[in-house]
C-alpha cells in the first residue's frame, strides 16, 4: 500500500487541546484522559499530542524530533545536522514498551541552533532557516523525517490509539501550558508514524478534524512560496498556510481566520465600510488560501492557542473554560472528563475563532 | 457544371405535405435558396446556395423543412477524404486561399471530454446550492508579494486595479465590424445585466455603448483602429490582442464593404477602405516592447485598469506566458486553437496552434513553477462549450473562461461557419440593414442572460457536489479532475491522475 | 388596457404573424392541416416599402370609427376592445371605408372581420406576438389609448 505523502490519504478523527492562559504547566495525564474519551473516533491507525512548554531547560533551542527507519539514515541525517547546527544535546526519546504499539522506528531528540556561520551565508532568518532545513531532511533523506521543530514544544505521535500513544511516549511525565491531541480515523493508511497527527513545522502545531475540499487549490498555491507538501494530507497543508500568513505575511490570528474560514461575500457586503474593505482585501489578496470543506483545527503556537471551524460548520466543536484553563475537543463528554464543573461551554460558530494568549510572565 | 461543379453538400427537404407554401424560408433566406413558382404554386429551392444556416428550419411555422447531408460521395478514400477533395478542386478553380469561419471542427481530441469530476461521498459532505451560500465571484489582476499596514497597523489596499466578476465568465472579444451594432448591444447588456464584462475586440467602441464602460474590456490590437485615450478610459480594462487562437500568426483583414457609416466613424478610417490588422504589433517584436506598451497604456489611464495581453496558443506559450507575467501585464488571456474567427485562412485554423486544456495546464504550472502565477489572473478561451467546461478549466488553474461561440449561438448562431460571406441569417456577422434588424438585443440580451445564469445555477451544482463553495477553492484544485482514455504523457501535461487512481 | 403594438425597428416582414393570425381562428391543432392549400384570410397584414415592413392590425381606437359607422350594431367596443359580431354583420363594408388603418377586411364569406386581440383563444397573449420570431410585435399596457 501506499503511505502518506505517495497518495492522498482522506481522515475523519477526534481532536482535544486545553492550555492554561496564565502560562502555569501541568502534567501530560489530562490530555490522555480526554482523547481517550473520544476512542470511537479513532480506529487505531494514528494518534498523536502536541506539547508546548515542555523544555524549559532548552528554551532557546529548536527541539528536533526525528524518526529513523534505520541507524545508517539516522548517521548521515546527524552528519547533516552537525553541518548546519550546534547540537546541544541529542537522545533516545523515553518511550514505554507496551503491545499496543508496535513496530516503532528510531525515535530520537535533538537540540539545535543554527550554525551562525551557515546562517548568515544563507541570508535567510534564523526560523527560515530551520524550516529549510527540515524540508531537506523530509525530502531528501529517505527514512528520516522530522516531525517537530519548534522551540520549548515537542510533538509526539504514533500508529495506535491516541491514548496508547500518550502512555507509549510517557506523556504524564511531561509539564507544559499548552496541549494538543489528535485520534485519527483514516480510511486508507497503511499505518505510517509520519502520517499520524499533529503535523508540526517550528512551533506551530495543528491538529485537525475534517476533510477539506480546497485541497488541491490550497497545495497547489502554499507550494508556490517554497512549502513542499510531501504527506499530501490536509493538516500538513493547513500548517503550512498558518506558518505562512502568520510567520512570513505577519497577518495576525484573527486575520488568519478571516483568510482560511473567510466570511461570505454577502456578510461582507453587510458590514461597516472599514471592516467591509479589510475583509474584501484579505479575500482578494489570499483568494488561494481560503479552505473549505469540513474542517476543525487547533493551532498551537508559542503565543498560545487558536481554535477554528470551517464556514459552515461541519465538523463539532466545543468550547470550555474554567479558571484560567480553555478546553476544546470534538466532543463536550472529553472536556466533562477532565472539568466536570465549567464556568462556561460553548460552540463556536462557523468561522469564528477561539484566540487565547498565554501570558509567558509566568 | 464542368470541371469545376462541386455537389451540395447539403440538401434541404421539403415535406410537401406540410408546407403551406407562408413563403417565410424564402424572405429570410440571403442565400435565396428558396423560390416560390407562383405558377405552380410551389416553393422549389437550390441546394448549392445553402449554407446550412438553419434559418428557414426554425422559422418554418409548420416543421415543413429540414437539412440533411447530401449523400454524395466520391469514391471511399481514408486518405483523400471528400472535403480534402473539394477543397482541392476549389482551389484549383480560384487559384484563392480557402477561407473559413468559427472554430477548427477538425477531429482532434477534445480533452475538456476526457476529464471527468469528484464529487463527495461520505467522508465529507457535498453542500446543496439551494440551502448554503455558494460563491462564484471572482476578481481578475495580480496581487502583491506582501501585505502593508500604516501606522496603526491597519492593512493598506496596495492591489493593483481588478475586475470583479460574479462569475468565471467573459464574453470573448468580438469586434464592430466583425459582429452587428445588435449583437454588440445584445453582448453589452447582457454583461451589465450580470455582472460581467464584454470585449469590443480590435473594432473600437460605437460612442452609444460607452455608457456599459464598467462592463467592457477594450481591445487594443495591431491595426489600433478606434483606439483613443477616450476609448482606453472607458472600459474596466483593456487588453492587448497578440493573437487569435483561430489564427495565430495571422493578422485580420475587415475588407472596405464592411467599412460602412458607424463602423468607419468607430474604427476611424475612411468608409470603403479595408482595415487590415498585420499580422505582428509592428511596435512589437518582442517582449520588452510588449513591456512598453502595456505601460504606455497603464500611463494613459492613470494607473487605474489591468491590462489583459491575449496570446494564443502555440507550441512554446508556456514561455510565452512566463514573458507576460513579467511584463507587468496584469492579465493573460490564452486562446486555443479551437477558437472562432469571423474569417481566417482554412489552413491556419485547422493546423496551427494547440488544444486550450493543454495550453492552460501547461502555462498555470509553469507560472506556479517560477512562483510568477501571482502576478497574473488566466483566463482561457477557445470552445468553452459548457458549463462542465467551464468547471474543468477552472479546476486546471484558469481564473476566469471566454466565450465567444457559445455567446453568439445564444443570440441564434447555428454554426454554418459562413461568417465570412456577411451574410449572416441570423443577424449576427453581417452589416446589411436587413439581415441585422433579425437580431433585436431585447431578445439577445435576455438570451444571454439565460444562458448564462443556467450555467451559474450549473457551476454551483457541480461545486456543492465536490463540497466546495467558492470558486476560489476550485481554482487549480485539480485533484478533483481525473482523466478518461488519457496517456501517461497527456496525463503529466494536464496534471491529473487517471481515473481510477 | 393591452394592445398590441408593432415596432417596425425589428419587424423582419417574414409575415409570419399573418399565417399565425389565420392559424388562430382555424380550431386546428396543427398549422399544417388547417392552412395547406389554403389562401388566409388573416387579420393583420404586414405593410412593406422601401425596405420597412409594418404589421398592420386594429388600433382598438378608443373613439373608433368603425363602430360609430357600423349600420348594423355588428361593431361594439367591449372593456375597452372593438369587437365584432358576425351574425349581425351584413357586409356592407362601411367600416372597411372609414377604417384609417385599413384594419378591417371581409373574409371569403362576405361578412367582415377584424384583430380582437385572440380573446377567444386561451393562452392569453395574441398568436402574432407568440409567433413573431423578432419581438417586433408585443402585447402591452401603454398609457391612455387616442
Amino acid at each position: 500500500m501506499l503511505r502518506e505523502g505517495q497518495v492522498r490519504i482522506p481522515s475523519g478523527c477526534a481532536i482535544s487541546g486545553m492550555i492554561d492562559k496564565s502560562g502555569r504547566r501541568f502534567c501530560g495525564e489530562d490530555i490522555i484522559k480526554s482523547i481517550a474519551v473520544m476512542h470511537d473516533r479513532s480506529n487505531g491507525l494514528g494518534g498523536g499530542f502536541a506539547a508546548y512548554g515542555i523544555y524549559p531547560q532548552y528554551k532557546d533551542y529548536y527541539a528536533l524530533h526525528v524518526f529513523f527507519d534505520s541507524t545508517a539514515v539516522r548517521r548521515d541525517c546527524e552528519a547533516f545536522f552537525e553541518r548546519h547546527f550546534d547540537i546541544i544535546n541529542l537522545s533516545k526519546i523515553p518511550t514505554r514498551k507496551m503491545k499496543e504499539i508496535t513496530d516503532e522506528p528510531y525515535i530520537w531528540r535533538y537540540f539545535v541552533t543554527p550554525l551562525p556561520s551557515k546562517l548568515t551565508d544563507s541570508q535567510l532568518d534564523e526560523r527560515e532557516f530551520v524550516a529549510r532545513c527540515v524540508f531537506r531532511v523530509n525530502t531528501q533523506y529517505d527514512g528520516a523525517y522530522v516531525f517537530s521543530s519548534g522551540k520549548n514544544m515537542g510533538v509526539f505521535k504514533a500508529v495506535g490509539f491516541p491514548e496508547d500513544v500518550g502512555r507509549f511516549y510517557r506523556l504524564e511525565e511531561y509539564e507544559g501550558w499548552c496541549f494538543t491531541a489528535h485520534g485519527r480515523y483514516p480510511t486508507n493508511t497503511p499505518g505510517w508514524w509520519g502520517g499520524a497527527h499533529p503535523f508540526a513545522l517550528l512551533d506551530y502545531a495543528v491538529v485537525h478534524n475534517g476533510e477539506i475540499s480546497s485541497y488541491d487549490a490550497n497545495r497547489r498555491a502554499i507550494e508556490m512560496y517554497g512549502y513542499k507538501c510531501t504527506l499530501q494530507t490536509d493538516t500538513e497543508v493547513i500548517t503550512y498556510i498558518v506558518d505562512y500568513l502568520h510567520r512570513k505575511k505577519g497577518l495576525t490570528l484573527p486575520e488568519i481566520s478571516s483568510v482560511i474560514a473567510a466570511p461570505f461575500w454577502q456578510t461582507i457586503q453587510r458590514m461597516p465600510q472599514a471592516e467591509r474593505e479589510t475583509l474584501e482585501y484579505l479575500r482578494v489578496m489570499f483568494a488561494p488560501q481560503l479552505i473549505t470543506g469540513p474542517f476543525s483545527i487547533l493551532v498551537g503556537h508559542e503565543g498560545g492557542l487558536m481554535a477554528l471551524n470551517d464556514r459552515l460548520k461541519l465538523r463539532s466543536m466545543v468550547v470550555g473554560e474554567q479558571g484560567n484553563m480553555t478546553y476544546i475537543a470534538s466532543e463536550e463528554a472529553a472536556i466533562r472528563v477532565i472539568a466536570p464543573q465549567l464556568e462556561s461551554v460553548w460552540a463556536p460558530k462557523g468561522g469564528e475563532p477561539v484566540i487565547v494568549e498565554v501570558e509567558h510572565g509566568n | 457544371m464542368g470541371i469545376n461543379w462541386i455537389y451540395p453538400e447539403h440538401e434541404v427537404v421539403r415535406n410537401r405535405d406540410r408546407c403551406i407554401n407562408c413563403r417565410v424560408c424564402e424572405r429570410q433566406c440571403a442565400n435565396e435558396v428558396h423560390e416560390y413558382l407562383s405558377e405552380h404554386d410551389k416553393m422549389v429551392c437550390d441546394d448549392a446556395k445553402c449554407v446550412n444556416c438553419h434559418r428557414c428550419v426554425s422559422l418554418c411555422p409548420t416543421r415543413a423543412l429540414k437539412i440533411i447531408p447530401s449523400g454524395n460521395t466520391y469514391r471511399p478514400n481514408s486518405n483523400w477524404t471528400n472535403r480534402t477533395i473539394n477543397e482541392l478542386y476549389r482551389q484549383a478553380d480560384t487559384g484563392g486561399v480557402l477561407l473559413s469561419s468559427m472554430g477548427c471542427p477538425q477531429r482532434y481530441p477534445v480533452y475538456f471530454e476526457k476529464i471527468l469530476l469528484n464529487a463527495s461521498q461520505v467522508t465529507n459532505p457535498s453542500i446543496d446550492p439551494l440551502r448554503e451560500p455558494m460563491e462564484s465571484k471572482v476578481s481578475l489582476g495580480a496581487r502583491p508579494r506582501d501585505i502593508q499596514r500604516d501606522e496603526n497597523g491597519r492593512m493598506i489596499n496596495n492591489l493593483p486595479p481588478q475586475i470583479s466578476l460574479s462569475m468565471p465568465v467573459m464574453f470573448s472579444a468580438m469586434s464592430y465590424g466583425s459582429i452587428s451594432y445588435n449583437a454588440h448591444e445584445s453582448l453589452a447588456r447582457a454583461a451589465q445585466e450580470l455582472g460581467i464584462l464584454y470585449n469590443t475586440g480590435e473594432g473600437g467602441l460605437h460612442e452609444d455603448f460607452y455608457e456599459y464602460g464598467a462592463n467592457t474590456i477594450v481591445q487594443v490590437a495591431s491595426g489600433r483602429f478606434g483606439v483613443h485615450s477616450a476609448y482606453l478610459n472607458s472600459g474596466a480594462a483593456i487588453e492587448i490582442k497578440m493573437g487569435q487562437g483561430a489564427k495565430p500568426g495571422i493578422g485580420g483583414h475587415l475588407p472596405g464593404t464592411k467599412i460602412v457609416g458607424d463602423i468607419s466613424r468607430t474604427r476611424m478610417i475612411p468608409e470603403g477602405s479595408d482595415a487590415i490588422s498585420p499580422a505582428p504589433h509592428h511596435d512589437i517584436y518582442s517582449i520588452e516592447d510588449l513591456r512598453q506598451l502595456v505601460y504606455s497604456l497603464k500611463t494613459v489611464t492613470g494607473h487605474k485598469k489591468p491590462v489583459i495581453v491575449k496570446i494564443a496558443a502555440v507550441h512554446n506559450v508556456t514561455a510565452i506566458a512566463s514573458g507576460i507575467a513579467r511584463s507587468g501585464a496584469d492579465i493573460i488571456a490564452i486562446d486555443g486553437f479551437r477558437g472562432g474567427s469571423g474569417a481566417t485562412p482554412t489552413r491556419i485554423r485547422d493546423n496551427v496552434g494547440i488544444p486550450i486544456e493543454l495550453a492552460l495546464a501547461s502555462v498555470d504550472q509553469r507560472l506556479r513553477d517560477e512562483g510568477i502565477r501571482d502576478n497574473v489572473s488566466i483566463i482561457v478561451g477557445g470552445s468553452i462549450r459548457s458549463s462542465a467546461d467551464v468547471v474543468k478549466a477552472v479546476a486546471l488553474g484558469a481564473d476566469c473562461v471566454y466565450i465567444g461561440t457559445s455567446a453568439l449561438m445564444a443570440l441564434g448562431c447555428h454554426l454554418c461557419r459562413s461568417c465570412h460571406a456577411g451574410k449572416c441569417n441570423w443577424g449576427i456577422a453581417t452589416q446589411e440593414p436587413q439581415l441585422t434588424r433579425r437580431l433585436n438585443p431585447d431578445i439577445g440580451h435576455r438570451r444571454l442572460v439565460n444562458l448564462m445564469n443556467a450555467w451559474r445555477h450549473e457551476i454551483k451544482e457541480m461545486m456543492g457536489g465536490m463540497g466546495i463553495n467558492s470558486i476560489e477553492s476550485l481554482k487549480g484544485n485539480r485533484s478533483m479532475l481525473r482523466g478518461i482514455g488519457l496517456n501517461e504523457k497527456e496525463l503529466e501535461i494536464l496534471g491529473i491522475r487517471h481515473a481510477g487512481e | 388596457m393591452k394592445k398590441i403594438y408593432v415596432n417596425e425597428q425589428w419587424c423582419l416582414g417574414c409575415r409570419l404573424c399573418e399565417y399565425y393570425c389565420a392559424f388562430a381562428g382555424t380550431g386546428e391543432r396543427d398549422m399544417a392541416r388547417a392552412l395547406a392549400g389554403m389562401k388566409i384570410h388573416p387579420r393583420m397584414r404586414i405593410e412593406e416599402k422601401d425596405g420597412i415592413s409594418f404589421a398592420v392590425s386594429c388600433r382598438h381606437c378608443k373613439d373608433a370609427l368603425c363602430v360609430k359607422s357600423c349600420i348594423t350594431g355588428a361593431l361594439t367596443v367591449t372593456d375597452g376592445m372593438v369587437a365584432i359580431d358576425q351574425d349581425r354583420c351584413v357586409g356592407c363594408c362601411t367600416c372597411v371605408l372609414v377604417c384609417p388603418f385599413g384594419a378591417v377586411a371581409s373574409t371569403a364569406h362576405g361578412v367582415m372581420q377584424k384583430c380582437e386581440l385572440c380573446v377567444q383563444s386561451s393562452a392569453g397573449t395574441p398568436a402574432c406576438v407568440r409567433g413573431c420570431p423578432n419581438g417586433a410585435i408585443v402585447f402591452e399596457e401603454r398609457g391612455a389609448a387616442r
